[in-house]
């Protein structure tokens, strides 16, 4: 019998969990290097650029807060996606990538509101406050643990799933409320100051070092959301292979 | 408190943050590994190895 082809030749080969383990083989490696650059040159930038002349030495929390937080949307994001694929497509991987991308949201998430929270006691004067923003990032950070312990909490992998995938989309209105909260609701955190119709309102000096960081941040998301993934796959192969021998054993002579 | 306090603080936690996830991934990938590795010293193959072993 001849050996099935583990080459991708096209997207939805990669629906093939083997394929896929064989793919994260070959690419972790590249993207965990680029990550490792990407991040010297912007916690470079980070420390030789000049301090703001209100904010001061703080401006430099901005480099790890705001990619934090532009992270903990985007993994939702993935997440959303993802569980459209379980419900729509019911793409073998869509679950299993919904799955690992939610502890890697939980810890940007709370990288956020920590380094938000550092932030704000020399900035505002105090460590937290109930404005739209920071509670409905609050809000963002409860889904993640919620749908991590759904996950957790449920034996039948099919059903929890279905379950999660239909939870994670409702949750989905949450993110274009932490986008705009700053623009529905008079908060003290402020508005948006990059990601603007009428362009980036931040002076080069800042934009640059927080963009290199960004795209190390998203580069770190990827690498460690494809090898949660593989982490992912193998468990779940475990417990079919626990299952098929528990099968086996309770068949007198059809040993595994 | 100074700046430099809240702005190496922020560092800090941000780093031990993604140490944990890093170690995590890492830890949990070992224990798969080895795990499989385990059930195949037992016998215990899925069916695409187990064809693979046929002549």
């Amino acid at each position: 019998m001849s050996e099935p082809s583990l080459a991708i030749r096209k997207f939805s080969d990669l629906a093939n969990p083997t394929r896929f383990l064989a793919l994260v083989a070959i690419v972790w490696p590249y993207l965990a290097g680029l990550t490792l650059c990407l991040f010297a040159a912007g916690l470079y930038l980070s420390f030789t650029t000049t301090g703001d002349y209100q904010q001061g030495e703080t401006v430099r929390i901005m480099y790890v807060h705001v990619p934090a937080a532009w992270l903990s949307m985007m993994c939702y994001t993935v997440m959303a996606l993802s569980a459209l694929g379980t419900l729509v497509w019911r793409h073998p991987l869509a679950d299993v990538s919904a799955k690992a991308a939610a502890p890697i949201g939980a810890c940007f998430t709370l990288v956020a509101l920590i380094t938000g929270s550092l932030w704000g006691k020399p900035m505002w004067g105090t460590w937290w406050v109930w404005d739209a923003r920071l509670t409905s990032v609050f809000v963002l950070f409860l889904m993640y643990l919620g749908l991590i312990a759904l996950n957790r909490a449920m034996d039948d992998p099919t059903r929890a799933a279905k379950v999660s995938a239909v939870l994670i989309l409702v949750g989905f209105v949450n993110i274009p409320i932490i986008k705009f909260s700053v623009e529905w609701w008079n908060t003290l955190h402020q508005p948006a100051s990059v990601v603007r119709l009428d362009g980036p309102t931040i002076d080069p000096e800042f934009l640059w070092p927080l963009l290199v960081m960004a795209v190390a941040f998203t580069f770190l998301f990827f690498t460690l959301h494809v090898l949660a993934m593989r982490n992912e796959i193998l468990r779940r192969r475990i417990a079919v292979l626990r299952r098929h021998a528990a099968r086996s054993a309770g068949r007198p002579g059809d040993a595994a | 408190m100074s700046h430099a306090f809240y702005v190496t603080a922020s560092y800090v936690a941000a780093f031990a943050v993604v140490a944990v996830l890093v170690l995590w991934v890492w830890l949990d990938h070992r224990a798969r590994h080895r795990e499989l590795a385990q059930l195949e010293a037992a016998g215990i193959r899925r069916r695409s190895a187990r064809s693979g072993e046929k002549p």
